[in-house]
């Protein structure tokens, strides 16, 4: 138990560090690479507590897509951020507000908050008995919250659609390439042979 | 302070934690170095089968049959110089074939080579596998950008466009594996597949998706025919046009260890892992992890075979290929199989 | 009746595993790989190769300094210096060729009225330095020399086209 300790501080210490640096780093893309970073520590932290199936998914969904788009947005963006950042002067203010809000917030809930009593034993680990974290949550996913599942997914579907709808635009005059066409010409429709006489052309 | 060092070896420091990081580290040699013999060895079997089928000899020179051809060019490429160029991000630039080879080489802990003989036993082994095949385009697209090169960009941004694409349909190909096994463990898998001989793996029944499959692990691999992120015709070679030396050689182990690694996906998945094709007396007697690496070097020589057929495709073809054809064909055998399995009550009632 | 045909064609897909079918046959048939060090191809008698300076059979050179050769020569790899012998014939002092230079394009020795300079059959001249492709007329010589029998040959069999 302690080395598993040990590696929390770690994936922890590495995660907020990679947390700062995403927001300080100048080179945006130095961002994003510490961003997939952040991600990668908090799927250890996510096995660490016996969670492999959402550490694995965090890697496959996040790091693995959702990250590299991120990345390939934000290389081929030619922004000049020392240009954006001059007038961030203005709104330090605004930001000093909110941010302290959200400290207090957060402090509010860091000093009430307390860990029921029969919670205490189930957080020790969340393998109970011999069904593993992908069995159990499936049980849980499929069943108790099945219609909150089922709506996320359709939520997502009209994003999708949404999003086709808003960047795909109808021109007219466009040729495009009919594989199915081009597959299903022969030789023997398209093409004749023909015996020239000299000087009469074809 | 001899005394102290005897120490060492006995009591709970030993017992609880040296011991098994030794043997941990012995376990990992062992499976890495037959794995970089094999990428070796897999270098000069390229070049021998595509030799053949050309109807030339391959290298044919150095050692008999051409044997150190292999250890030639790791000799050459390892004395020559690692250049940084001027513009590029160093850093950054040299971590990215790094990571290319690490991602390569990790992904084989879950590997069953044999019942039981697995470094990590995990429950989730195929998304593991699957996160980490996820994670190896990060290598290429940090590489295209780090290098600063316009060639090396647009390979490395067509790397990441056409793994992304490809992976979704991977994805699909191994759900309705999974739901034929019922367990995400790769020894589970392959043991969901014993009994008579060949005709029970899966890619009897699931014919149509051992193809997607092999097709989009092309795809996934670079290879021929979908090797446009290196298309030496219009991006000289792609992501790693600015590598030279021990940088480009890492870039090329872990190609060619993807290569190998996405063979042994292929054969846990459909084509048994170490299972012997029949069942009778001759066949039982080869030990598992020797089927194993037949199934895997037969797998790797039909992507030998592939390169040496088929011209590049364009690549609005291979977007077409990826979302159009693969995704909605396996997304449906996903349905059909779900379906198929729950009307005749064939679901997996697997270990938990 | 045809594009039920063709689908299933292209959904088995049919045409890439006769494809495939076709490199395997290769596969097993005989190489046509010549082990270069050990075999060699054959060469045209017309083969442009490595200079050389030829001699009259009584030993007297061939060349009489008429830098046709030098003038032609589209690379200028060719460099001459004449002056008069003791017995009044008119030879050169200086015939060099810069084989870094030169091109093989083989005008020098169609511009030759003596056929004194010939590109002979030899190709492998490979140097481990760049000096050693400055060649002079004494290489030349002793190229001719060296090469004498097989170049003859060579014209000869050239010479009805010619």
């Amino acid at each position: 138990m302690a080395f598993a300790g040990f590696m929390f501080y770690i994936f922890a210490a590495i995660t907020v560090a990679c947390a700062v640096m995403v927001v300080t780093s100048r080179n945006p893309v130095h961002s994003v690479l510490y961003l997939i970073l952040a991600f990668f520590n908090a799927a250890g932290l996510f096995v660490l507590i016996g969670a492999e199936f959402l550490a694995m998914i965090l890697v496959v969904v996040y790091v693995g897509a959702v990250a590299v788009l991120f990345l390939f947005v934000v290389m081929m963006l030619d922004v000049n951020f020392v240009e954006l950042r001059k007038g961030v002067r203005n709104y330090v203010y605004i930001g000093a507000v909110i941010g302290g809000i959200l400290f207090v917030e957060l402090a509010m809930v860091a000093t009430s908050w307390s860990l029921g009593p029969e919670l205490a034993s189930i957080s020790l680990g969340p393998v109970v008995g011999e069904v593993h974290n992908t069995r159990s949550i499936g049980q849980v996913i499929y069943t108790d919250y099945i219609y909150l599942f089922q709506g996320a997914g359709m939520i997502l579907l009209v994003a999708m659609v949404g999003a086709i709808v808003l960047t795909h635009r109808q021109r007219a005059g466009v040729k495009k390439q009919v594989i199915r066409d081009q597959v299903a010409r022969s030789s023997k429709d398209e093409v004749t042979l023909v015996k020239v006489q000299p000087g009469d052309g074809a | 302070m001899a005394e102290q060092f005897a120490n060492l070896f006995e009591g709970v420091w030993w017992s609880s934690y040296l011991a098994p990081t030794i043997l941990t580290i012995l376990l990992i040699l062992a499976i890495t170095v037959p794995i970089l013999l094999g990428v070796a060895y897999l270098t000069l079997a390229e070049r021998k089968v595509i030799g053949w089928m050309q109807y030339r000899k391959g290298p044919n020179v150095v050692g008999p049959f051409g044997l150190l051809q292999p250890l030639a060019d790791g000799l050459k490429l390892f004395l020559k110089e690692t250049v940084v160029p001027s513009g590029a991000n160093p850093v950054l630039f040299l971590i990215a074939p790094m990571l290319t080879f690490i991602l390569a080489l990790i992904a084989w802990a879950v590997i069953p080579f044999d019942d039981g003989w697995v470094l990590a036993d995990i429950n989730v082994g195929v998304l593991y596998l699957f996160a980490i095949s996820s994670l190896g385009v990060y290598g290429i697209i940090v590489a295209g950008w780090a290098s600063n090169s316009k060639y090396a960009f647009l390979g490395a941004l067509r790397s990441a466009a056409q793994m992304v694409s490809y992976e979704v349909s991977i994805g699909f190909v191994i759900v309705s594996v999974l739901l034929c096994v019922g367990s995400l463990n790769l020894s589970d898998i392959v043991k969901s597949q014993a009994g008579s001989g060949f005709w029970n793996w899966y890619f009897l029944p699931m014919l149509p998706m051992f193809v997607v499959f092999v097709i989009s692990a092309l795809a996934e691999t670079n290879r021929a025919p979908f090797d446009l992120p290196e298309a030496e015709a219009e991006l000289v070679s792609g992501y790693n046009v600015e590598y030279s030396a021990m940088a480009f050689a890492l870039f090329f182990l872990g190609e060619y260890a993807n290569m190998i690694l996405m063979s042994a996906m292929t054969s846990v998945l459909f084509l048994g892992g170490w299972l012997p094709p029949f069942d009778i007396a001759p066949f039982t007697w080869i030990p598992g992890p020797i089927w194993f690496a037949l199934k895997i070097a037969f797998v790797l020589f039909i992507f030998l075979w592939v390169r040496a057929t088929f011209p590049r495709y364009r690549y609005d073809q291979l977007m077409r290929l990826g979302w159009k054809v693969f995704l909605p064909l396996s997304l449906f055998w996903v349905v059909a199989t779900a379906g198929f399995l729950v009307a005749f009550d064939l679901l997996p009632t697997a270990a938990q | 009746m045809a594009s039920l045909d063709s689908t299933a064609k292209s959904f088995l897909l049919a045409e890439l595993l006769s494809g495939m079918a076709l490199t395997l046959k290769a596969m097993f048939k005989p190489k046509h790989t010549i082990n270069y060090p050990y075999e060699k191809g054959p060469l045209s008698p017309r083969f442009r190769g490595e200079h050389a300076l030829r001699r009259y059979p009584n030993g007297e050179e061939r060349c009489i300094a008429c830098k046709l050769c030098e003038a032609i020569c589209p690379a200028q790899a060719i460099t001459i210096e004449a002056e008069p012998r003791a017995d009044g014939s008119r030879r050169t002092t200086r015939y060099d060729i810069d084989m870094t230079k030169c091109i093989y394009c083989g005008y020098c020795q169609e511009a030759c009225p003596v056929d004194a300079i010939v590109e002979g059959p030899n190709f492998e001249f490979a140097t481990e330095t760049r000096e050693e492709l400055f060649y002079n007329k004494d290489k030349l010589l002793a190229n001719g020399e060296r090469w004498e029998a097989e170049i003859a040959a060579n014209l000869k069999l050239d010479a009805p086209y010619r």
